[in-house]
């Protein structure tokens, strides 16, 4: 029987307006009122009780690429990381555009995964940006949102008539906001620092072109656009004002665009390269506004694993994309460390925000609820040795980083999936 | 000075007294090459590998002769020739020369970063022959031994750089040296190829070819390079001419003894005139002709073992 008893932490749980050091009871993997009789204890004094966080953009890469990453390292990656749940991106092979693919992933899941995983279907056949795929029936099959991540729908047709089925199944799109003729072969932001080193720019506003796109296509379908991972000034400002006459828009933003800038990439060093790239300082601090004020609603890693044979090459030729899922909590707390954020304001960011963006029965500490927990320590100092990772790739620009914050326990559905009994 | 480095990467990398010794040293060699006997065994029993992973006919040949002149043993590698077209990565190419004992790899890539990338996992050194639009060190320090042949010095001499900025990596290691040895640059060009923000490498940006050249003391002409363009730069070939092309009218109106200089290969008619190209004022092949002792320099600094007096 999964049942526990967690006692003395400090549980925030916003769905339920708690911030109080109270105990949580587990019986028979779910939340209840009170103890299971005999349930064993687990002390978490001086520690920080969460819902199970959840991460909606990560790239597990099974089926079609398990050398970069499969369902059970990448879930593993989450369980180190204090994530209960993650939605996977569809850009697989064969893509998630079909409901076998869909069916796959979840069976996997179920067997080998240590955390929940939801999948998130592709927009196109083949992420091609053509044809749609087959939308309510990837519904059927399980997915809770579409995207074709890793690439733009051009064809603003297209997006316009995703949109408008996808809202029949009240399936919410989330988008990778990328303008292909304005970014074309960039590699990096289109700044000082890519004319200095003399790479091609990935130009800010071949992200705020789409941001502005998908916020008149949202409000001519009236549904619910997602723009994931923001990284530009331009962008966090077109949200928020779209937000403000209440379009149905939202972003997400990942630790690595409100933690480093592009300056980064002046050794070449291809494990800070990704896609919308690493910006400007100006760009960093606009992304910790809208964090801060609520226009970005959800903080998430696009983890995104790759070969050390792809990566360590000329920076130009290198695949986008970094790991994320086991430094993205560490990098947030740095904000409340920071004083940008309140903890309970960074706890809504992995809980509410993303469950009421994708309509997931998660995020909340509610008595009958999964009981998806955890427990974190944020003044724990620790260095990310990238040599220890649950990935199987080692792609991360944070290897060797002295880190402040992390989950001690991770709990899917009253087990205790991190850390592992040897 | 002492030399300390084995790798040349970027003229950004060094610091002004590093950029002088090299030209000082070049003079040296200029000296080898006026000989009967054009050859010194500074490099004896080295071998350099002539990594040419993007087509050069200009520098390859140079640097081919550099080392033959220094006594050390060559062999090329062109883009169809090498197994990077079999798709071996950089990084294993790198490893199979370094397993073959290479001395000296010198580099042509159309990644910027490529160079560093080698010289960051391997013993032998690494000479930048040009890595996509970042660098082309010995083409810059050629640039600078030319001008300092001619006007006998650099500082505060004004050179105007003109074409082609944003995907030159002449341009960047030019900008980077002469500023580093007080040159004022000028930049000047297509303004979509010619962005502002080179203002923060401390140039001055202008857009009229007339301004741009009036009181240069250099005309440096970069090609129009078509093949590291996104197509939507300029409208035409025809309307670069037109607009910044170097006509004699134009050079009949710069300073008298304003130098015009140019990387090669020219393009007659289109960045200049031909008749330009082969004027008295023109010093496109003494710069060929300096590149063979700038380059001598730079491999012998880096991979030598001598001084250069008993080399030389």
């Amino acid at each position: 029987m999964n049942n526990l008893t967690i006692q003395n932490g400090r549980v925030i749980d916003p769905a339920n307006q708690v911030d109080a050091v109270r105990d949580i009871f587990v019986r028979d993997g779910k939340i209840a009122a009170e103890a299971a009789p005999d349930a064993p204890v687990l002390d978490a004094k001086g520690l920080v009780v969460t819902p199970g966080l959840i991460d909606i953009h990560v790239h597990l890469r099974e089926p079609g690429r398990s050398d970069k990453e499969t369902i059970e390292t990448g879930t593993r990656c989450a369980a180190v990381g204090g994530f209960t749940t993650v939605v996977c991106m569809p850009n697989t092979s064969p893509a998630a555009d079909n409901t076998g693919t869909i069916a796959f992933i979840r069976q996997r899941a179920a067997a080998v995964g240590s955390v929940n995983v939801f999948p998130a279907g592709a927009i196109t056949k083949n992420i091609e940006g053509v044809e749609l795929a087959p939308i309510g029936s990837l519904k059927r099959a399980g997915i809770v949102a579409i995207t074709d991540d890793g690439h733009c729908v051009q064809s603003n047709e297209i997006m316009r008539r995703a949109l408008e089925y996808a809202k029949m199944f009240k399936l919410p799109l989330m988008d990778h906001c990328q303008d292909n003729n304005l970014v074309s072969d960039g590699v990096m932001h289109e700044g000082y620092w890519s004319h200095l080193l003399g790479m091609k720019g990935w130009p800010s506003i071949g992200e705020e072109i789409i941001v502005a796109r998908n916020i008149m296509l949202a409000e001519l379908a009236d549904w619910h656009v997602h723009c994931q991972h923001l990284s530009s000034a331009g962008s966090v400002r077109l949200v928020r004002e779209a937000r403000k006459r209440g379009v149905k828009i939202s972003a997400e933003a990942c630790p690595h665009h409100f933690t480093l800038t592009d300056e980064s990439c002046k050794g070449y060093d291809t494990n800070f390269k990704m896609s919308p790239p690493l910006r400007e300082s100006r760009d960093v601090e606009a992304i910790l506004e809208g964090l801060a004020d609520g226009t970005i609603e959800v903080i998430c890693s696009d983890h995104a694993p790759h070969c050390a044979f792809e990566k360590e090459v000329e920076f130009d030729k290198a695949p986008f994309g970094i790991l994320g899922l086991e430094t993205e909590l560490a990098l947030s707390l740095a904000l409340v460390h920071k004083k940008l954020l309140t903890l309970p304001q960074l706890v809504e960011k992995f809980t509410t925000g993303p469950a009421r963006l994708l309509r997931l029965n998660k995020g909340a500490l509610s008595v009958g609820a999964d009981a998806d927990i955890t427990v974190i320590d944020p003044a724990r100092e620790w260095v990310y040795d990238v040599n220890q990772t649950s990935s199987k790739s080692r792609n991360t620009p944070f290897h060797g980083w002295s880190l402040k914050g992390k989950a001690v326990t991770t709990i899917v559905g009253g087990r205790v999936v991190w850390p592992v009994k040897q | 000075m002492n030399w300390t480095r084995k790798d040349l990467i970027a003229i950004q990398d060094l610091q002004p007294e590093e950029i002088v010794h090299i030209l000082d040293t070049a003079l040296t060699f200029e000296e080898v090459g006026q000989r009967d006997v054009k050859k010194v065994p500074a490099l004896r029993g080295k071998t350099q590998v002539n990594l040419f992973i993007e087509p050069s006919t200009r520098t390859r040949t140079s640097f081919e002769l550099a080392a033959h002149r220094l006594s050390a043993d060559v062999v090329n590698i062109t883009p169809t020739a090498s197994s990077i077209t079999k798709g071996e990565t950089l990084k294993d190419t790198a490893l199979n020369l370094q397993a073959l004992h290479a001395d000296i790899i010198v580099i042509r890539h159309s990644s910027a970063g490529a160079a560093k990338f080698l010289a960051d996992r391997l013993n032998a050194s690494v000479i930048n022959a040009g890595d996509g639009a970042h660098e082309h060190p010995t083409q810059a320090l050629l640039d600078a031994f030319t001008i300092r042949q001619k006007k006998g010095r650099l500082a505060g001499l004004n050179v105007t750089i003109l074409g082609d900025i944003l995907y030159s990596r002449v341009a960047r290691s030019n900008i980077h040296l002469l500023t580093k040895l007080g040159a004022r640059v000028t930049l000047a060009g297509p303004s979509t190829l010619v962005p502002r923000v080179f203002e923060q490498l401390g140039c001055r940006v202008c857009y009229d070819i007339e301004e741009a050249i009036a009181d240069a003391d250099v005309i440096n002409l970069l090609r129009i390079q078509h093949e590291r363009q996104r197509q939507t730069m300029f409208p035409s070939i025809g309307e670069y001419a037109a607009i910044f092309g170097l006509t004699k009218e134009r050079f009949a109106r710069t300073k008298p003894d304003a130098l015009i200089m140019h990387p090669g290969p020219i393009n007659r008619g289109v960045e200049i005139d031909s008749d330009l190209a082969d004027c008295k004022r023109s010093v496109i092949l003494q710069q060929v002709s300096n590149g063979l002792a700038v380059r001598m320099a730079v491999l012998y600094l880096c991979a030598g073992a001598q001084p250069v007096e008993e080399a030389a």
